[in-house]
Formats: structure tokens, sequence, C-alpha cells
């Protein structure tokens, strides 16, 4: 009998409130509880942490490696970052 | 998706390039079906190793001299069962299934570490597996961690962290037994004789029997040679060793003021080919002793197996 290939689930581990979920592996589980009881022994068991969200890795949408177009910028799109924008106050003082 | 057309050629010289440039490579990205065969077998081999390995120690948690001492080798023995699960996955995420490869562990057809056919007759051999052997472990996964697959890098570095904590709780208990009654010290001493060797061997067959070294190396496979890790591992381990008063089993070992490395005899290579192979002095008793956990765990497997709740059913 096939007992030992259970579904798997992507861990992602808070070690703070505050900080984000970090993804830190995955464990095999038949349902959500042990899920959450494996990845407490297997990923808590020495860092910190206050929180762990488990996902069925089937149900995690990828992007491909291999699409070289996915995150390409072919346009200038510098308009959307901070930098295009240094201290738009220095010198424009008013009195 | 826009996945381009590419010639073999082409991708080999991606895939190496990305390499060549410190870049991981991660599920789903193309590999030469060589690099991932390579990399099943010896995820696999490690991983299997993490699981036998549990063995030669876990028959000491019922005779552990004292809570203390009982306490913190339950959870080294934890913590490689741990070691194993990460390991299993990390080959999953290469097409292999973990129930593939315990099934061959079961069946004999598998591979893992020489060193945990070994016996381990006295409460010294659980110090010096600690010292000896989690630090060889410790050599060879710290290069791995630096290796070009993702997923098992990753792996590695939680590995190295925990087996920090099982070096030094070797050490702190093999010290102990140095500074207790003459018996104790040379309990010791004579569990670090039978130990020399094998941990030696352990690091794999030497650089001049690795015929796909230079290959390997290119795909970042593997960052260091057996030869180089057992170098490093050696210069680690005598001056430790040496300041407590513990002196490994060898008549040449010197310190090569020159190169600044230690001189020592090469282990007896045809052994470790034997004892890989099958025929070492606890093989029978190993492999005897996994089959019969696992048929005993069989009713705690099936009695998991039952989802309790509608997530557990697979996606359709």
């Amino acid at each position: 009998m096939n007992d030992t290939q259970l579904p798997i689930w992507e861990v992602f581990h808070q070690e703070k409130r505050g900080a984000p979920h970090v993804h830190v592996g995955a464990v095999h589980a038949s349902d959500e509880e042990m899920a959450l009881q494996m990845a407490k022994e297997q990923f808590a068991r020495r860092l910190d942490c206050v929180n762990l969200w488990v996902v069925r890795e089937d149900y995690v949408v990828k992007t491909n490696y291999e699409d070289p177009f996915f995150f390409a910028r072919n346009t200038d799109k510098k308009y959307r970052e901070v930098h295009s924008f240094p201290s738009p106050l220095k010198g424009k003082r008013r009195e | 998706m826009n996945v381009p057309e590419k010639s073999y050629e082409e991708r080999l010289a991606g895939f190496e390039a990305r390499i060549a440039r410190g870049e991981k490579i991660e599920p789903g990205d193309w590999m030469p079906e060589e690099y991932r065969k390579q990399l099943i077998r010896m995820i696999g081999q490690h991983a299997h190793s993490e699981i036998v390995g549990m063995l030669p120690e876990g028959k000491w948690i019922p005779h552990a001299p004292g809570f203390r001492r009982k306490l913190t080798l339950i959870a080294k023995v934890q913590d490689e069962a741990g070691h194993g699960q990460l390991l299993y996955r990390a080959a999953e995420t290469l097409g292999k299934s973990r129930e593939e490869m315990l099934d061959e562990l079961l069946e004999g057809k598998a591979k893992y570490s020489n060193v945990f056919n070994y016996p381990t007759p006295t409460w010294a051999d659980v110090g010096i597996i600690g010292w000896l052997v989690d630090g060889a472990a410790v050599v060879n996964q710290r290069m791995i961690a630096k290796g070009s697959y993702g997923p098992y890098a990753r792996a590695m570095k939680r590995i190295c962290f925990e087996e920090s904590f099982h070096i030094k709780q070797g050490q702190d208990l093999l010290i102990q037994m140095v500074y207790g009654t003459e018996e104790q010290k040379q309990m010791a001493q004579d569990a670090l004789n039978r130990w020399w060797y094998p941990t030696l061997m352990m690091l794999g067959m030497p650089d001049t029997d690795s015929p796909h070294l230079e290959k390997l190396r290119r795909w970042g496979v593997k960052v260091k040679s057996n030869d180089e890790l057992r170098q490093e591992f050696v210069d680690l381990v005598v001056p430790q060793l040496r300041s407590v008063g513990l002196n490994p089993p060898d008549d040449d070992l010197y310190l090569n003021e020159e190169t600044g490395h230690w001189h020592f005899t090469q282990p007896d290579y045809t052994e470790l080919k034997r004892v890989i192979s099958g025929d070492g002095p606890c093989n029978k008793e190993r492999m005897d002793a996994r089959r019969k956990a696992h048929e005993e765990g069989r009713w705690v497997r099936q009695a998991l197996a039952v989802a309790k709740s509608k997530r557990g059913v697979p996606a359709t």
C-alpha cells in the first residue's frame, strides 16, 4: 500500500509579529492539521515562530523560469521608481 | 507561456553560464539529464544516511547516563529524522517520489553512508559520532550549501545549523569522559580508534577514483573534491582531539610545516567499497531494524493517511 506518499504542503514561517511570512520548505501530510503539526516539528523546533501557514503545493501557481518575457521591462518605466524623483523639495522653498 | 525554442547546445551553454555566474538552478529550470540523475542519486543517498543514521545512536536512548543526556540524544535523533524528510523533499523536486526512494532503501537497492554500518558498543561511541561523524558531515554539507541546486543548498543551510548542536553535544560528552576515571578515558580513546578510519572513508573515494569530478565541479554539484574535504576535516579535527589528550590511531600523523596541513595515513578504500556495497559489520542489522520499524509503524501511517478534512483530498 502506498502510505508514505502523502500530499505536499508548502510551509511559510513568521518569525515575529510584523515580520513577513517566509517560505522555508515543505512537509508531507494528509490534512491541514497534520501539516501544521509537521511544519511545527520541522521548521519551528528551534527558531522563534509566532505563526505558520501551510498551503497545498498543487494550489501554488508559479511563473516559468524559462519564460524570458514575463518579467522583462521593454519600455522605460522609471517613472514608477522613487529614484526618478530625487529630492523634489530641495531648493524649492518659497518664502 | 512564451518559452522560446532552443537547441540542446544552446540550453546547455545557458545552464553552464548560469552556474558559472554563481546563480542557483531551481526546479522547473532546464537541466542536463545527467545533472538531474547525479543529484537525485546524491540527495537520495544523503537522505537514506540520515534515516539509517538514527539507528546506531538510537539504541543508546534507553541507556543514556542521566536525564539531560537522554533528552539531548532524543533531540539529536529527531533532528536526523527531520533532515531525512527535508532531503527526500529536495530530491522530489527533481522528479522522484519519496515513496520510490523509501522503497529502494527497504529493498536494499539504495546506498547510504558507510559509517552507519559500524557498531556502537559503548557510550563513548555516541560522543565520537557527534564529534567526528557529524563533524565530517558538516565539512561536506557546508560545501553542498554552496552547490548549484537551489533546494538542496537551502536544505543544507538548515541542516548545518542543527548539526553544530550535534557536534557540540558530542564534544561535551566525550570531554566529560576524558576528564573522568582512567577507564572512561580509555573508553573514549578506544572509540576514537574504531571510528577514525571509517570517518575518513565517509568523505568518499579518493580523487584518482572519481572519473566525473571535472564535470561535477563545472556543474556545481561538487564544489570541492573528496580529498580536499578529507584534508579540511583532518586539519580541523586533529588539533581539537589532541587538545584534550585524544590521539587518532595513526603513527604517520604530523603537521607539515611547509604546507600547514596535517599529513595522515589514507584509509583502506577497499573496505569502503565493501561496506558501501552491503558487506559491512552491521549492514544487515541496520536494514533489518529499518524494515521492522517500517512494518511496525504501518498502522500509524495508515491512520494518518486518512484525511480528516476536505483540503486533504487531492485537487482536481
